[in-house]
């Protein structure tokens, strides 16, 4: 509210609903500032992996081919929409709706610059968890409502797969919290404010807090990979696309879809990918923190954030472009037998840091000045 | 008033869709109403402030048991026919077992509520900087440390008789050995060969 004298609001509202209808204008903008960055990071991931494979890649529709996932949406949306005879037609419909509307869902959370977020939970990375993990819904209803082999296999084999690596990722995440004690999103990028060396990934070449370093560093750095391959897995990315592995099962849970649910699959499934690079910006790699320092200024913050999620999701397309796709048994044994035992491992070793190093290094550091 | 409007809407939908799980004709559709159910549960949960509680539901219930809930019943060939038939003859201890879960409720009811309507059994007035789950975790591994242990521990039996019950080593099925596959050279695998023209390998 402007607080001067001759200021008569249009219409008198409530504060409550003032508050609401403020939150819904934040959504709405955040939404299509998603909507049309996915647009051009669907083009990029397209070019690089085209590049890998010395092909041109989109290029006819307009300069460089810039506006081709423009033209793409319209092709989608006015298709017919398909309904198999068999199938459950409620569910069928449900599927893709599910997974269009968790992906947005998900970035109510997400801090982008200091105080841009748009609801600062104290449980900001549970709340994520949580999401992340109903994402196999979509999956699973679309492969059984389907009524046909190859869809259901692949909506099976999702299941299987992503519950298997949120048991990992949510051990990775404990680390993280461990090692700030807070589950608010922006007390974790704020834990990270001192430049580079403070970001949890880097902590290893943080000589100045020596040896205290080694520990917390090496199990950062350790956790930062893990955390990004179990990330290609949870959102059925190549290496990991068994779900809709072409060469098994045509397209896995997608082989009935087509036209516009085929898209809200596909805007899911894509902004999934993009929400984990924005993850792994927040827990290991500063968030909206610049390299050589803090940040407080939320144009520039948001600025940065940006630029480092497009740098992430051009190492997302790089993976899908040059790592041949795993076997399911061998996906499974990555998953339970390696990557399980590794982050409980990291768990007690973070809490044998924050317990005994932490607290004498910062005794050192108060003694040595 | 918006607090109010978003629990109406969230009571409403949990009982509707609790009910529908028993009401719907589809296995599967039974079990996507219980995660709706489930899910508006924790919606609930936030409303009364106890996000963290909320946010535990939803990974562990919708997130985890649900699913496999999910994965069991689709894989099940279900015969709709055969599955009414047997609902009078387990009437009697289905009527049963509601009964005693109605008397619970009243029972909780009665303890939350004092004589004259006013709710008695207030939460213990908390720290203001002191966050949900950090009061959840000083209660749970303080005094409540041994039941939890034996909790998880009471689990875990569970989980292995679970594997021991399924878990049959028949003789003579080839099984993978992954130790032999990972373990496996080059040089055992791929051998070059100088193929002449116009001739095979013999």
């Amino acid at each position: 509210m402007i607080a001067g004298a001759d200021y008569v609001p249009l219409i008198e509202l409530p504060v409550e609903w003032e508050w609401a209808i403020m939150k819904a204008g934040q959504i709405l903008g955040i939404v299509i500032l998603l909507l049309v960055s996915l647009a051009f990071l669907l083009l990029f991931d397209r070019k690089v992996w085209a590049a890998v494979q010395l092909r041109k890649g989109p290029n006819v529709v307009g300069p460089f081919g810039l506006l081709q996932s423009f033209a793409d949406f319209f092709k989608f949306v006015f298709k017919e929409i398909v309904i198999p005879a068999g199938a459950n037609k409620t569910v069928f419909i449900l599927a893709p709706l599910i997974t269009f509307v968790l992906a947005f869902v998900s970035w109510a959370v997400i801090p982008f610059a200091n105080d841009v977020v748009i609801s600062d939970l104290n449980v900001g990375i549970l709340y994520l968890f949580a999401i992340s993990s109903l994402g196999v819904y979509g999956i699973i209803m679309g492969g059984w409502a389907s009524n046909s082999k190859y869809p259901f296999l692949g909506g099976l084999r999702s299941a299987a797969q992503m519950v298997s690596y949120e048991v990992s990722i949510g051990f990775i995440i404990i680390t993280v919290l461990l090692l700030v004690g807070s589950l608010n999103l922006s007390a974790i990028v704020e834990s990270q404010r001192d430049g580079i060396w403070m970001w949890h990934a880097f902590r290893l070449f943080n000589f100045a807090e020596f040896p205290a370093n080694i520990l917390v560093g090496v199990t950062m750095l350790a956790m930062l990979v893990m955390f990004f391959v179990s990330a290609l897995a949870e959102t059925n990315r190549p290496p990991f696309d068994l779900p809709e592995a072409e060469s098994e099962l045509v397209a896995g849970y997608q082989v009935e879809y087509s036209s516009t649910p085929y898209l809200l699959f596909m805007i899911g499934e894509y902004l999934n990918i993009v929400l984990m690079c924005a993850m792994v910006n927040i827990l290991f790699l500063g968030g909206w923190h610049a390299p050589w320092g803090p940040v407080d200024n939320p144009w520039l913050g948001f600025l940065i954030f940006y630029v480092k999620i497009w740098i992430q999701f051009f190492l997302f397309a790089m993976v899908k472009a040059i790592v041949p796709r795993y076997r399911y048994d061998q996906l499974m044994r990555l998953g339970w037998k390696i990557f399980l035992p590794t982050s409980l491992v990291a768990v007690v070793a973070m809490g044998y840091y924050v317990t005994f190093i932490a607290p004498a290094a910062a005794t050192a550091v108060a003694g040595a000045q | 008033m918006l607090a109010s409007i978003a629990f109406y809407v969230l009571a409403a939908v949990a009982v509707i869709s609790a009910f529908a799980v028993i009401a719907a004709r589809n296995p599967v559709h039974s079990v996507l109403f219980l995660i709706l159910t489930f899910f508006t549960a924790a919606g609930l949960f936030v409303l009364l402030g106890a996000e963290f509680l909320a946010m535990l539901l939803v990974v562990v219930y919708v997130g985890a048991v649900a699913v496999l809930f999910l994965f069991v019943v689709m894989m099940l060939d279900v015969d709709f026919a055969e599955l009414k038939q047997g609902f009078l003859s387990y009437m009697p201890i289905g009527a049963l077992v509601a009964a005693a879960l109605l008397g619970e409720l009243g029972l909780v009811a009665s303890a939350a509520m004092s004589a004259d309507g006013a709710p008695i059994a207030i939460a213990p007035a908390q720290a203001s900087d002191v966050t949900n789950a950090e009061a959840i975790g000083h209660v749970l591994y303080t005094e409540y440390l041994l039941v939890f242990q034996m909790a998880g521990l009471v689990l875990f039996v569970a989980m292995i008789g679970a594997i021991v019950l399924t878990l049959r080593h028949r003789p003579g099925v080839r099984k993978q050995d992954i130790a032999a596959q990972v373990g496996r050279r080059r040089s055992e695998a791929v051998e070059l060969k100088d193929v002449r023209p116009g001739q095979g390998i013999g």
